[in-house]
């Protein structure tokens, strides 16, 4: 159990420095990359709770995939003189402390009403869930159609795409 | 495995319609040049989803893990939806290529949508609906901007992907907390524990975004402001399509979950539907006068008829649903027809969409003229027609129900439509014409035209043929 603990605090401190290095950090790649480490150590907290399944897609999706269109994005734009990007709506820096603030009480009243934090045993159905066995079971027997269903879904959306943005037609 | 295909032959019309579509995709891949073969086989296919919703029809249940409904109102259903989607493509093809945009990718997107449509309406299982509408929304984000050329489609595939995507979003949360109050996202298990659930407040919220999420596909006031860019904007026939098919394949999920499965008349979603109902009738009435555009015109009169359809959730289960549907019909047949008046009648560049180019048309093309007067009357509500019996279907649901107020003002908003909609019929007969360009008349989307008229006298006269089978389905 000391072991889980130990690597759940690890992890926590890793995501939540990352995290605010990531929105500190005033060049834009800087950023990306710390939110890069930010997604792996979520990963690694989704591991801790036995959610193998999840923890992949998570470096697959978000690492993998998102972070790649975020640092296509950055390089796009360009982005140079970052200052100028937030000092045309100085308003919204007050919203965002009082949201801030809104968030922190929020979340001490749920830990003050909730007492000491604690981790429920996990049980043997919980941990099978995360499997990638029990997810493809489950994907191919009770959720076929749902599956089969985005299939048409991303077909469309990928003709659609094409048809939309192919440079000249015959 | 034998589940599976027990559960694909009970689902036959929409089997049958991925098969079709996805042949079409193979087809095109390979044909460059065989658009009219397209073209039949979508119809061709259509008509065999068709059949396959009449013989499925006498065995009702559920498939896929209770995730679909089938037959009965399923089969109704698909074969609607297959319906405005053969008339579609009978209205679209000479239009497209009169105006551009004549691509062989149309008909499988058509049928894409049709499917999302079926699935939509049909689906029992939170996960199916949301999947459903996307697949429907999906494909008409990219239809409304088929004709890449002009600024407008554009424009409304912008904002209608920007806004779908931004309504998809409340629809989704609200899914999330159903099942987080349920525990479950099938619509039979959550009805199962409905007395449970009824003063939850997490399921209350839930079922509130999911209100949002599809009011904004039904078009009800306040979600309504893509409206009329968006079918103003899309090519004729695919504005045709998305007011009709999109707009009842909401509507009838709509009704399923609430009504049927929920059963939440009478209770505190009740008062927010009626007020959106109120809103949308008032307000799309009175904007569609001030209109000059007949395309805008007809998008704020879609705002209103959803205004008309929302009483009917708010009348009971089994008397509203009915009412529903066979407005969803009559709705269908009639949009259909003005928007095939439209597209026949609108011009290269997007010529002759103002209201005022209807002037003597009748003495130009008297059969347009007099079909499009009689989808004017179907709009406005006048016996004989089947836009009649579907307004005094809903009208009767809401006297029955005890809430006659709604009544009264659905009936004062629809005295308002009289003036904009006969307006167009006094334009066509009493004015003189405002050019001597002639209009041409594509042989299918007159059928499609002739079709649609004969279903609303059809239904007009004898809507007992058509209310008392929806009375019957639950």
């Amino acid at each position: 159990m000391s072991g889980t603990l130990v690597l759940f605090t690890f992890l926590a401190i890793v995501a939540v420095a990352s995290a605010l290095l990531m929105v500190t950090r005033l060049n834009p790649i800087t950023s990306a990359m710390y939110l890069i480490l930010n997604f792996i150590s979520l990963a690694g907290l989704y591991l801790t709770l036995k959610a193998q399944f999840i923890a992949v897609i998570q470096i697959m999706v978000y690492a993998g995939a998102i972070m790649v269109l975020v640092l296509f994005v950055i390089m796009l734009l360009n982005l140079e003189d970052e200052d100028a990007l937030y000092e045309h709506i100085p308003w919204t820096k007050y919203i965002m402390f009082v949201l801030g603030a809104a968030f922190i009480v929020e979340m001490i009243i749920i830990t003050g009403l909730a007492g000491a934090p604690v981790v429920p045993a996990m049980s043997p159905e919980a941990a099978t869930i995360g499997t990638v066995e029990y997810i493809g079971k489950a994907l191919y027997s009770s959720y076929l159609l749902p599956f089969e269903m985005t299939s048409i879904l991303l077909l469309s959306a990928m003709i659609g795409a094409i048809v939309l943005a192919k440079k000249r037609f015959p | 495995m034998n589940t599976v295909l027990s559960d694909l032959s009970a689902t036959a019309p929409i089997t049958a319609t991925v098969i079709v579509a996805l042949l079409l995709v193979v087809v095109h891949s390979f044909t460059r040049e065989f658009k009219t073969g397209l073209y039949w086989m979508t119809l061709g296919g259509i008509f065999i989803g068709i059949y396959l919703g009449v013989v499925t029809f006498h065995h009702t249940g559920y498939a896929f893990n209770n995730m679909l409904m089938i037959g009965g109102f399923a089969s109704l259903m698909d074969i609607f939806f297959l319906s405005a989607a053969a008339f579609t493509i009978l209205l679209s093809r000479p239009y497209l290529e009169r105006t551009g945009g004549h691509y062989g990718e149309y008909y499988p997107m058509i049928l894409f949508a049709t499917i999302g449509m079926m699935t939509l309406a049909t689906a029992t299982d939170l996960i199916m609906t949301f999947i459903g509408l996307e697949v429907m929304s999906v494909t008409l984000y990219v239809l409304a901007g088929w004709t890449r050329k002009v600024k407008e489609s554009n424009e409304a595939a912008l904002k209608y992907f920007l806004l779908g995507a931004f309504a998809t979003g409340f629809l989704l949360y609200g899914i999330a907390l159903i099942y987080g109050a349920s525990g479950t996202t099938n619509l039979v298990g959550i009805s199962e524990n409905m007395e449970a659930l009824k003063g939850n407040l997490i399921f209350i919220a839930g079922c509130g975004l999911l209100l949002i999420g599809l009011a904004f596909k039904v078009a009800a006031v306040p979600f309504h402001l893509w409206v009329p860019d968006v079918y103003d904007g899309s090519p004729t026939s695919v504005s045709a399509f998305m007011s009709t098919g999109a707009k009842g394949a909401a509507f009838a999920a709509l009704a399923l979950i609430f009504s049927v499965k929920f059963e939440f008349t009478n209770s505190q979603v009740n008062t927010v539907i009626a007020l959106l109902a109120v809103i949308s009738m008032v307000l799309g009435n009175v904007v569609a006068i001030a209109q000059t555009s007949i395309k805008r015109m007809l998008a704020y009169s879609s705002i209103a008829h959803a205004g008309y359809m929302l009483i009917g959730m708010v009348a009971g289960t089994e008397i509203g649903v009915s009412a529903i549907l066979f407005y969803i019909v009559a709705y269908m047949l009639t949009n259909l027809g003005a928007f095939g008046v439209v597209s026949i009648f609108e011009k290269e560049n997007r010529k002759n969409l103002d209201i005022e180019d209807y002037a003597g048309l009748a003495r130009r093309r008297p059969v347009l003229a007099a079909l499009m007067a009689v989808f004017m009357f179907s709009l406005a509500g006048i016996p004989p027609l089947a836009g009649f019996f579907g307004k005094y279907y809903l009208f009767l649901a809401a006297v029955e129900s005890g809430y006659t107020w709604l009544a009264i003002v659905g009936v004062a908003a629809s005295l308002v439509s009289v003036y904009y909609y006969l307006r167009v019929v006094v334009l066509m007969y009493f004015h003189d014409q405002s050019s001597e360009e002639p209009v041409l008349l594509p042989a299918s989307g007159m059928v499609s035209l002739g079709l649609s008229a004969a279903g609303i006298f059809l239904f007009g006269i004898l809507p007992s043929l058509l209310i008392n089978t929806f009375r019957g389905l639950f």
